[in-house]
């Protein structure tokens, strides 16, 4: 068979929202629809939402839009999952958070350190006698911009956070989200309590 | 002061709990949900529920299956038959993995299924303790929800939400692993509540009105119209609805293999089988159809052959409980949401009532050729040997089309869907999705006693039989009647004819030797008989059927026969071949 004619639509990013109940296995079960598909996620963001008990991932991959939305529908289809958007990089507000850890005397010696920041928008984090921290916040190309020009400056250590972003149209979902939690609030995780305990506990 | 009093006055009676072990609250759990019967095989991890058992054997019936995957293929044929869930237990590591083949299966046919793991001791979980596994995370993708638990009080909760989760919506099979201690823990047991509701899951769409009417227009527009059924019909228990919708709007309806006998066989308006090895008409009119309703199937690529050579013509509507099937293969025009017990009688309330002569003539028309050129040959062989398909043709007419049909996987299985009649519902058990080899003999288990009174025939080949045939252990320990009967053409019958047509003949490891399947039969204490001449199969068969118990019918047939009709991989259903 030839795939010649046939025409595939254009990649682009997109950015999808999750809102998962807050349950130990939710990540692999999301995370495996993309794998089953042989798909890249490109940056994960996971953390608990404005309610308790309700987390809010930002997954961003590069897909077409008809492959987005069946994911989004698989990933909507689990029974943890509250709600799922999918938008494009115009649909959304983002941010992801940088830090840069240089070594204290090099920076204070040779380098501009007061353009640097303002230039950037960084600000230092911590000033140690060691080293320093300094943070960006932006997109990736802008907080790409520092990693370079710290490199000769002797760049200890660099760490980016995952994506997190705002859906611009959206209503949002935290009055819905509060709705639930006023209707039926939501349950705590129950962890293995006994993994530390061993024999003491539990004996054959 | 105000708040002391409202809270001393509102304040309820304490619950009144009984002291209880994790195992017994899993047995008092199966017994509120229903549960008669659960396969299952022992092992050290689990033996605290094995231990509570003891004392339930009077109101809990164990099958002790022979080896794990047989549990779950009979809790599958236990589900198929009788529309409960079907209930597995089996122990740590080993015993969980060997879950995995029937959890895929129930997870791709959407088979209702709760099977119930030993773990490890909870403070042993992550050290490679003897027997432990990650259960959870290797059953994930098969199952559509599992939950670990580590403490014996999380029972009740988690076994009611398992049982909700794996009946409602979209049915599916779900695992719960409980580790020792929490066996073994003695709690207050408030009772069992069983689960309505959960925050996050919602089993069925809320069905659009906008969208009924739009697919009751264009329905009523049609000229052509043409209806493919699925399991989704029986999952919903829709039957009765289904026949009215079809009978008022008179539109030609083909199914799929789970779909069989939603409607009779015989019904004027079944037009047959789809598929791959499915009836000339169906998937020739499928490219000549206006409007195509498409009822609880998901448009599986064995159904539709070349996807973008499938119906292009045809506007189609869609009918599914879960929303993820929609657009997920083929584009919907008109997308009905929602569960077809719903759905379908606010559809037909809408739909004019209409006779399609013409277009119905088209159907028989294939099927006159498909009578002439194929069908008639295999009932009627010119050769001495016998066929799959003169084999299940006889067992109908000696059945009626009463009969529950389980088939494994291959040759003889595209065989009985084609040529077996199906008088009432739930009577075509097979491996559909996963197309299982060794689910036939186990899952005929657990389909006789999920319908005890109707006979039970397994038609398995001689491969398929081989994965599975230890089973023949439960069915002689049991004392369950079930009817096998083992169509042998001494090869992979199916993958011989791809390596036929597609491979010039390269027979690479297809032919398989046999025991002797009377005598394996024989040790078991089973009876049984091979027959391999036209002459002994009446006889054959009767003696079979009106047996008291079990019996294994070996019936030699045709060793390179070929299923016909047959839409090559990758080409379009119109190009669908006779021979």
């Amino acid at each position: 068979m030839s795939n010649q004619n046939i025409e595939t639509p254009a990649q682009q990013e997109y950015t999808i929202t999750v809102y998962t109940e807050n349950q130990i296995g939710i990540l692999n079960r999301i995370a495996i629809i993309f794998s089953r598909r042989k798909i890249n996620i490109e940056s994960l963001n996971t953390s608990p939402s404005e309610i308790e008990h309700i987390h809010r991932f930002n997954i961003v991959i590069q897909e077409t839009e008809d492959v987005v939305r069946k994911l989004c529908r698989q990933i909507e289809k689990q029974v943890e999952v509250l709600k799922v958007y999918y938008n494009t990089n115009e649909d959304i507000i983002w941010q992801e958070m940088a830090l840069y850890k240089v070594p204290t005397d090099t920076v204070a010696d040779k380098a501009p350190v007061e353009r640097l920041l303002r230039e950037f928008g960084a600000r230092a984090v911590v000033i140690r006698r060691d080293y320093t921290v300094f943070e960006t916040t932006g997109h990736r190309e802008e907080t790409d911009k520092l990693i370079e020009v710290l490199q000769p400056y002797g760049l200890i250590e660099f760490v980016r956070s995952a994506r997190v972003a705002i859906i611009k149209e959206s209503e949002g979902f935290n009055a819905k989200l509060r709705e639930f939690e006023r209707e039926e609030p939501g349950q705590e995780v129950i962890e293995n309590e006994y993994l530390d305990k061993e024999k003491n506990v539990f004996t054959m | 002061m105000e708040l002391a009093q409202a809270e001393a006055t509102t304040a309820t009676a304490p619950k009144k709990t009984t002291t209880l072990t994790g195992s017994a609250a899993v047995l008092e759990g199966l017994i509120a949900e229903g549960t008669e019967v659960v396969f299952g095989y022992p092992g050290g991890a689990i033996m605290p529920i094995y231990d509570a058992l003891y004392d339930y054997k009077e109101r809990l019936q164990h099958i002790l299956v022979r080896h794990e995957q047989g549990a779950t293929h009979a809790a599958q044929g236990f589900a198929r038959t009788s529309g409960k869930v079907g209930v597995v237990f089996a122990t740590s590591g080993p015993g969980a993995t060997n879950l995995v083949t029937g959890l895929a299966d129930a997870q791709i046919d959407s088979t209702p299924m709760v099977c119930i793991t030993g773990q490890v001791f909870a403070h042993l979980l992550g050290t490679d303790a003897f027997q432990e596994t990650d259960v959870i995370n290797i059953t994930t993708p098969v199952t559509k929800w599992n939950y670990q638990v580590t403490d014996a009080s999380e029972i009740p909760a988690a076994l009611a939400k398992a049982f909700y989760i794996a009946r409602s919506g979209r049915p599916g099979p779900v695992l719960i692993d409980i580790t020792k201690n929490a066996q073994m823990q003695l709690f207050e047991y408030e009772g069992y509540v069983p689960c309505k509701h959960i925050r996050s899951y919602r089993p069925k769409p809320i069905v659009r009105n906008e969208y009924i009417e739009q697919a009751a227009a264009m329905i009523n527009a049609a000229k052509k119209p043409f209806i493919l059924f699925g399991q989704g019909v029986l999952l919903g228990g829709a039957e009765q609805e289904f026949k009215a919708f079809v009978e008022k709007s008179g539109i030609p309806s083909a199914w799929t293999i789970l779909g069989a006998g939603a409607i009779p066989t015989d019904h004027p308006l079944n037009v047959g089988m789809l598929g791959m090895h499915g009836n000339y008409g169906p998937n020739v009119q499928t490219n000549s159809c206006d409007v195509l309703i498409a009822i609880g199937m998901r448009f599986d690529d064995r159904v539709t052959g070349r996807l973008d050579k499938y119906a292009k013509q045809a506007k189609v509507v869609h009918l599914d409980i879960d929303p993820a099937e929609i657009d997920k293969n083929v584009k919907a025009d008109v997308p009905v949401w929602g569960d077809c017990k719903e759905t379908l009688p606010a559809l037909t309330a809408l739909i004019e009532e209409k006779v399609h002569t013409e277009w119905l003539a088209e159907f028989r028309a294939f099927d006159k050729v498909e009578q002439e050129e194929l069908i008639q040959k295999e009932l009627n062989p010119e050769t001495g040997e016998l066929t799959m398909g003169e084999v299940i043709n006889q067992l109908n007419v000696l059945t009626k089309g009463e009969a529950v049909i389980v088939s494994d996987v291959g040759q003889h299985q595209m065989v009985a869907c084609r040529y077996a009649q199906f008088n009432k519902t739930r009577s075509n058990i097979t491996s559909g999705g996963l197309g299982t080899m060794g689910f036939g003999l186990p899952a005929a288990i657990g389909a006789k006693f999920g319908t005890p009174d109707r006979t039970v025939v397994a038609v398995i080949g001689d491969g398929g039989f081989q994965m599975t045939l230890q089973e023949l252990g439960t069915i002689m320990q049991s004392g369950v009647d079930v009817k096998i009967m083992i169509l042998n053409n001494q090869f992979l019958g199916m993958v011989r004819q791809w390596q036929q047509l597609f491979n010039e003949k390269r027979y690479s490891f297809v032919d398989i030797k046999s025991p002797d399947f009377v005598k394996l039969a024989e040790s078991y204490y089973i009876a049984g008989k091979r027959i391999s001449e036209r002459d002994d199969l009446v006889a054959a068969l009767t003696e079979m059927l009106e047996h008291k118990g079990s019996y294994l019918l070996e019936v030699m047939v045709t060793k390179e026969h070929n299923v016909f009709p047959m839409v090559p991989q990758g080409c379009s259903v119109s190009e669908i071949r006779l021979k």
